[in-house]
């Protein structure tokens, strides 16, 4: 009896303790998110949509559909998908676009490169510029402070839709006679370069506010007093810190710059046919809405559930790892 | 030859209200391996004078006079890379906060082996894991070799500071400033973080300048006190003097206000009246003058003129009263 007692109280003792040993506040941020269901599952939606659009040309090679060649079988006399629900079948499960007879899930499929592409391009230019220009902000402080703070209040003062639609064409052209290589490089280069432009300052902004009241905090005076240079206070003190909200913010930020992408397709500012974009084929699919919706459904739902469950994961990061958020979950 | 030598050190910060006049012509020296403390209360300028030996004060409007001779170097005169090279090699300090004195992203370990890294950047990762369990177990980590890999959160506010003592430590430094070390901390655990302070000092040989306004503290480890009162120096003695004869007025008022196992069980504790003076608007005169209860006794010359420290019995006092009055304070008779 009293053998099986001691045995219990160790087993306990180990089950208490172990896990909680040896982990940083990074990694009990990490085990937080694993237990939290919506969000493992729209990571794993997210990872679904990244292999899909990384291996688009073997799985369509695979599927045995091609989103260029144009089926005129697959369309009736009036330009309509033939057969119900925009015509799918067996050899266009997702059905076909109307007046071309193109496969739109073979077209979905490469619109995902687009939409990740910009999406993550777009989101790792304006982390590394934010992130840089907010700890210079928030480090150097005085005059490099105001000027970087300003330069940021001034941008976000901008009507930067507006102006992105009104400069894509001459900046386009600019960035031709650069040599960057005509057509959709070049508008993809814009694209970039717009959202880079405009998204740093809010990146910027969190990480100057993380920046001045961190390097109050003792552990990054007492560094200091160790005989710390800068080199070391930004990337060993500051940066670790930082990392739990720069990653919850960057979840955050994908989705929006996947949006952004497919709007300005939309309005004809991003890419151009044929190539295929979530945005041109939204904006394609408003001529038809009446003949075929399935046309407009379609696409609307594959960016739908993408954002959301980029926003699902974004919310379960953030859950995780600030701490007032505090409420789901131990 | 004087390890640390301070002379005439004046720090002010500009501030919108006007400037604050933190520290004014603070002088002191420290002799290897002794331990001096210094007392005062929040705002006394205590702890800006010993950011100000590493160099530390920072901000938009610091301005800082005087020189701090460190074995002859000049501290204030140096470029910022020669700061960062004494920093912690030849002055390491202890922050009063062990919660946030660590990085709470990077296990003990870690933190140790860097701050040795910093000084030494050629070790091996061997080598600086071998220093920190080291460490670990000098400053009476038990089951280094488990906790070593350990992060901040999961020590004791007592254990953490252990670990902080051991990072000040690390590069053996020749002065330890420990600037509140035990203020965060439980009774019980003061007693043993001093006792590790005063232990580490005796085996590494370094001086400990020990920043407090804790007189038991003061009385538990040091061998000589300054008192610091409106950013000044207003006594300076031998741990001894201070509690049995002190020659300021102030350091009198100190003592009067603690209670100790002497007090007798109807006697008052008397408080000192008033608050300290804003920095920014310093009474003239002695700082202390409005506060004290000797000043009307000497005319209109203490709220006129600042009095220098000057040589009172075997002490230091910075008083207008006459000697036989200072050496008489604590017989009561005001």
């Amino acid at each position: 009896m009293s053998g099986r007692g001691t045995k219990s109280v160790e087993e306990f003792d180990a089950s208490v303790d172990e896990p909680a040993a040896g982990l940083s506040p990074f990694q009990m941020g990490l085990a937080r998110v694993r237990g939290n269901r919506m969000a493992v599952i729209a990571f794993w939606v997210v990872i679904f949509y990244v292999f899909v659009a990384a291996f688009a040309p073997i799985l369509v090679r695979l599927l045995n559909i091609d989103p260029y060649a144009l089926d005129r079988q697959a369309i009736n006399d009036f330009g309509l998908p033939a057969g119900p629900l925009g015509g799918v079948s067996w050899d266009h499960p997702f059905g076909v676009e109307p007046g071309t007879g193109r496969d739109i899930l073979g077209r979905l499929m490469y619109g995902a490169r687009i939409s990740l592409l910009v999406g993550t391009i777009g989101t790792i230019l304006t982390t590394v510029v934010g992130v840089t220009l907010g700890l210079i902000a928030g480090l150097r402080r005085g005059f490099v402070d105001s000027l970087i703070s300003r330069v940021g209040d001034v941008t976000l003062a901008f009507p930067s839709l507006l102006l992105i639609i009104a400069l894509a064409n001459p900046m386009t052209q600019r960035l031709e006679s650069w040599g960057i290589p005509a057509g959709n490089t070049a508008r993809i280069t814009y694209i970039l370069s717009v959202l880079t432009v405009f998204g740093w300052v809010y990146m910027a902004r969190l990480v100057r506010g993380q920046v001045l009241s961190l390097r109050e905090r003792e552990f990054v005076e007492a560094a200091r007093s160790f005989g710390a240079g800068t080199g070391h206070l930004v990337f060993k003190q500051l940066l670790p810190n930082l990392w739990p909200q720069i990653i919850v913010f960057v979840s955050l930020s994908l989705p929006g710059y996947v949006a952004l992408e497919a709007t300005l397709s939309f309005l004809g500012v991003g890419l151009l046919a044929p190539a295929a974009s979530w945005g041109i084929m939204l904006g394609d699919s408003v001529r038809y809405y009446r003949a075929d919706p399935t046309y407009l459904f379609i696409p609307g739902m594959v960016l739908m559930i993408l954002v959301l469950a980029f926003n699902l994961l974004g919310d379960g990061l953030r859950d995780a790892f600030d701490p007032r958020s505090d409420r789901q979950q131990l | 030859m004087t390890l640390l030598s301070v002379r005439d050190l004046n720090v002010t910060f500009g501030t919108p209200e006007g400037d604050v006049r933190a520290v004014q012509g603070v002088s002191f020296d420290i002799e290897p391996g002794e331990t001096v403390a210094i007392v005062g209360e929040s705002g006394s300028g205590k702890s800006v004078t010993a950011n100000s030996l590493l160099r530390l004060n920072f901000g938009a409007d610091v301005r800082i006079s005087g020189e701090i001779l460190l074995e002859g170097r000049d501290v204030l005169t140096m470029t910022e890379d020669e700061v960062r090279s004494v920093r912690g090699s030849d002055m390491a300090m202890i922050f009063q906060d062990p919660l946030t004195a660590l990085n709470p992203f990077y296990t003990v370990g870690r933190q140790i082996g860097e701050a040795y890294a910093i000084h030494h950047p050629g070790a091996t990762k061997k080598e600086l894991r071998e220093i920190a369990l080291n460490s670990l177990e000098k400053v009476g980590i038990p089951e280094p070799l488990k906790r070593v890999d350990q992060y901040p959160h999961e020590f004791s506010g007592g254990m953490r500071q252990r670990i902080v003592i051991a990072m000040a430590l690390v590069n053996n430094p020749k002065i330890l400033i420990a600037d509140e070390p035990t203020t965060a901390l439980d009774v019980t655990v003061q007693a043993q973080i001093l006792e590790l302070i005063a232990e580490m000092q005796a085996q590494h040989g370094s001086a400990v300048i020990l920043i407090t306004h804790d007189l038991g503290v003061v009385a538990e480890i040091t061998e000589r006190v300054m008192v610091m009162y409106a950013g000044r120096v207003v006594e300076s003695a031998s741990v001894e003097n201070t509690f049995a004869v002190p020659t300021h007025p102030y350091t009198r008022g100190l003592l009067k206000s603690v209670k100790s196992l002497d007090t007798a069980r109807h006697e008052r504790l008397e408080p000192i009246p008033g608050t300290p003076p804003s920095l920014i608007k310093l009474p003239s005169g002695c700082p202390f003058h409005p506060r004290c209860a000797f000043a009307d006794s000497l005319g209109g010359r203490c709220s006129s003129e600042a009095p220098e420290l000057r040589i009172v019995g075997s002490s230091r006092s910075a008083c207008h009263l006459p000697d036989e009055r200072l050496l008489g304070l604590m017989g009561g008779a005001s």
